[in-house]
């Protein structure tokens, strides 16, 4: 496979039981820069977001066939851990999901798991993430106050910032804008420019002008 | 004439009910009042601090206080890590399957069996079998064993209550199904689970018939995990039953009493608090 | 990292299978000790048998189970309908005053050691029927009355989720269709509910048969077939409680084998709650 491309999704079906959610999907998605999915409501877009980083993993009694590559490499190959698929390849929800801890332990969460707990190294990586997804600024000064404290806007940027702390290659972004007020949209839409320079960005936007304004 | 009739019934059924509750109400007053207010003039400090005298008609409690946090402590230490552990088993590491039903089943069973049959069961396995003798172990074991459904059943509720977007977030950061529980489901239950393990302590304290048969009811300090003891509740059916001291018998079992009340009421707050938190 | 992932998953299924490994433990260990004893006097001679006299090798446990369940008819008689009415209390009447002391009154009810009722019933109630009706005080009687108690926060508890459980619309409908209040409850709502609520009693039964600390203390110790509620008896689980501290050999194995009789009856009538209980909600 050319290099140019980050992922390539060839002929992917994907079952729930026996309800087929997607039908041979064949995708290729450039290394870096914003790759916008459109569709009616329920055509399967969050299916396809969560096998890109298994998270369909978790749900018991599904199955797929056909092929999902990052970097030529084949993502369900089973010696391949899906821990380690889900730190390059990280994903938003629409709804902003902080976890019940302070904002530093949020961000601290994804590296100290994978085996980062040097204090000074968490703090240079949470402040890293916290400049990209542009949230530094409006939290540096309560860090250890609780992340349930921040509003939408800035929860989804948590949630951003959160994967950008693991420092991914992909990101997947399910309609995160949605339930948001225009200033928080707008906001997010912001991050998303600057940071579709570094990262290849996946996205399901939630209507096309946001697609037009963001995607390329 | 028919429609007379139907709110005469109502007025009946009314009234009966309303006495129902009221006697009910009624009664437990009558219960508590009656050991409490006998027995509270009995509880001085000597009678926590002194051990007893004259198999039980003066002196103190102390080695039954003793006794029944020891066993209590030792109950506890067994039952919650089987018992949270079932419950991540259940909740985390597998769907509804033929071995969760078994295992729900042998729970729900086990929650049933009755404290003699705990006390036969105890007696026969840790005591004679195990050779651990009537100790603080036996009667220990025993009691994790009764308190165990308890200890599933409120962790498998904390666990169901948690959103499962937190997994999703957690597994997304990159976290292994093990992680995942540890830092993120189980600091979470931690509040459910805590008000459980309290639930059980204040049954423990009030356990006898278990008890007796696994524990014994040597009236000296305990030296280790050995040693026989007698409980508060044991000692309160001994001074009772065989009419040592209708005194000293108030005085224990206004002290268990209080001991039940104390531990119940903040488990029940606890519960009512996490529930609120919640919703 | 993913074999500790595979090892922490076996061991969480071992330590999942330990209320099975307990409950099997103490079936086997149960019947091992009590079986040999039946087979040596032979299952008629032990269950039907009338005498129960260890010296002499007679271990007949009838009146005992005769017993247990006339404690628990009694003990039923009281908490059925107390229960029932103190259950349409609480799910109708909560706000009131006397309805925010009833729940707590409940749960204070539910947590008190049973030795705690026994000792009451010992002090207070036994004198009672002692001076009034008669017969040694230390009766069938009290013993129901104090049972009956011991029982309604289960009773009530099961119930109580059992009604909450229904529709809005059942009460809505009815009330609409000109029902009285009391003829919403006990003509639709209660019949609605009724498995959940027969399951409750089937638990308080499970309860009351179990029963042994009270039950030493308020039942005297006549270990022959009682003819009125006036007379004192020993249950099931008394002849155990009562004996065990001093018995050995056939007679320590003769009150291992009454604990077999009654696991086997606590199982049958749980098993019948459970299947009950999971037919509502499944």
């Amino acid at each position: 496979m050319p290099l140019e491309y980050k992922m390539v999704i060839k002929d992917f079906s994907f079952y729930y039981q026996s309800f087929q959610a997607l039908r041979n999907i064949d995708l290729k998605i450039s290394t870096k820069g914003i790759f916008a999915i459109f569709g009616p409501a329920r055509s399967g877009k969050t299916t396809l977001l969560k096998s890109l980083n298994r998270l369909t993993d978790l749900i018991f009694g599904t199955k797929h066939t056909g092929n999902i590559f990052l970097d030529g490499a084949d993502i369900y190959n089973p010696q391949l851990s899906p821990t380690q698929l889900r730190r390059r390849i990280g994903m938003v929800f629409d709804l902003p999901t902080p976890l019940p801890m302070s904002i530093f332990d949020n961000m601290a969460y994804g590296p100290k798991l994978g085996g980062t707990t040097q204090k000074r190294r968490l703090s240079e990586i949470i402040e890293k993430g916290l400049r990209s997804a542009v949230l530094w600024d409006e939290v540096k000064d309560r860090l250890h106050t609780s992340a349930l404290r921040l509003s939408g806007g800035q929860q989804q940027r948590l949630c951003i910032a959160r994967i950008l702390a693991l420092e991914p290659e992909v990101l997947l972004l399910d309609n995160p804008c949605s339930g948001l007020d225009p200033i928080s949209t707008a906001s997010i839409e912001e991050t998303l420019r600057q940071l579709k320079n570094e990262y290849t960005i996946i996205l399901v936007p939630n209507s096309i002008q946001q697609a037009s304004r963001v995607a390329d | 004439m028919v429609y007379r009739a139907r709110y005469i019934t109502q007025g009946i059924a009314k009234v009966f009910i309303w006495i129902a509750a009221l006697s009910t109400i009624g009664v437990m007053i009558l219960i508590l009042f009656q050991v409490l207010a006998e027995g509270i003039p009995a509880l001085h400090l000597r009678f926590f601090l002194d051990s007893p005298k004259n198999m039980g008609r003066e002196g103190g409690i102390l080695p039954t206080i003793i006794g029944t946090f020891a066993l209590t402590a030792v109950a506890v230490l067994f039952a919650t890590p089987l018992g949270v552990g079932t419950a991540i088993f259940l909740r985390e590491y597998t769907r509804e399957s033929r071995i969760s039903r078994m295992i729900r089943f042998g729970t729900d069973c086990l929650a049933g069996v009755p404290s003699i049959i705990f006390g036969l069961f105890g007696f026969v396995f840790f005591v004679i079998y195990l050779n651990m003798g009537w100790s603080i172990l036996s009667g220990g074991l025993t009691l994790a064993a009764m308190i165990l459904p308890t200890i599933i059943s409120t962790a498998e509720e904390a666990i169901k209550g948690i959103p499962p977007s937190y997994r999703e977030v957690s597994y997304s950061l990159g976290g292994t199904k093990w992680q995942t529980v540890t830092h993120t489901i189980l600091p979470s239950a931690l509040p459910g689970i805590f008000t459980g393990i309290l639930l059980s302590v204040g049954r423990s304290i009030g356990e006898t018939a278990a008890v007796i048969l696994t524990a014994g009811s040597s009236l000296m300090m305990p030296t280790s995990l050995f040693s026989p003891i007698r409980t508060m509740s044991v000692h309160f059916y001994i001074l009772a039953r065989e009419g040592i001291s209708i005194k000293m018998a108030y005085g224990t079992g206004a002290a268990l009493i209080l001991l039940v009340l104390f531990v119940n009421t903040v488990a029940n707050w606890l519960l009512n608090r996490y529930i609120r938190h919640r919703a | 990292m993913e074999t500790k992932e595979k090892i922490i998953e076996k061991i969480l299924l071992l330590v999942a299978l330990s209320s099975i490994t307990v409950l099997a433990l103490i079936t086997f260990f149960i019947f091992e000790q009590g079986l040999p004893l039946i087979w040596k006097i032979g299952p008629k001679a032990f269950i039907l048998g009338q005498k129960w006299i260890p010296s002499k090798g007679l271990f007949g446990i009838f009146p005992m189970i005769f017993s247990s369940f006339l404690v628990t008819f009694g003990a039923l008689s009281l908490g059925i309908p107390l229960g029932l009415a103190c259950t349409i209390f609480l799910c109708e009447w909560s706000p009131t005053s006397v309805g925010t002391i009833l729940r707590p009154a409940i749960q204070l009810l539910a947590a008190i050691p049973s030795v705690i009722y026994g000792f009451w019933g010992l002090v207070v109630l036994v004198p009672l029927v002692r001076n009034y009706m008669g017969g040694p005080g230390l009766s069938i009687l009290s013993g129901s009355v104090i049972l009956g108690f011991m029982i309604l926060p289960t009773i009530i508890s099961i119930s109580e989720d059992s009604m909450k459980a229904l529709p809005p619309t059942y009460k809505a409908g009815a009330l609409a269709l000109g029902a009285t209040h009391w003829q919403t409850i006990w003509r639709v709502l209660i019949p609605a509910a009724k498995s959940g609520i027969v399951a409750s009693i089937i638990l308080g039964m499970g309860r009351a048969i179990g029963e042994t600390m009270a039950m030493i203390m308020i039942l005297g110790n006549a270990v022959k077939m009682p003819t009125s509620f006036l007379d004192s008896a020993r249950t099931l689980t008394t002849n155990i409680g009562i004996e065990m501290g001093y018995a050995s050999g056939d007679h320590r194995q003769a009150l291992f084998a009454t604990g077999v009789v009654l696991f086997i009856i606590i199982m049958l009538l749980n098993s019948l709650a459970i299947f009950l209980s999971r037919r509502r909600t499944g």
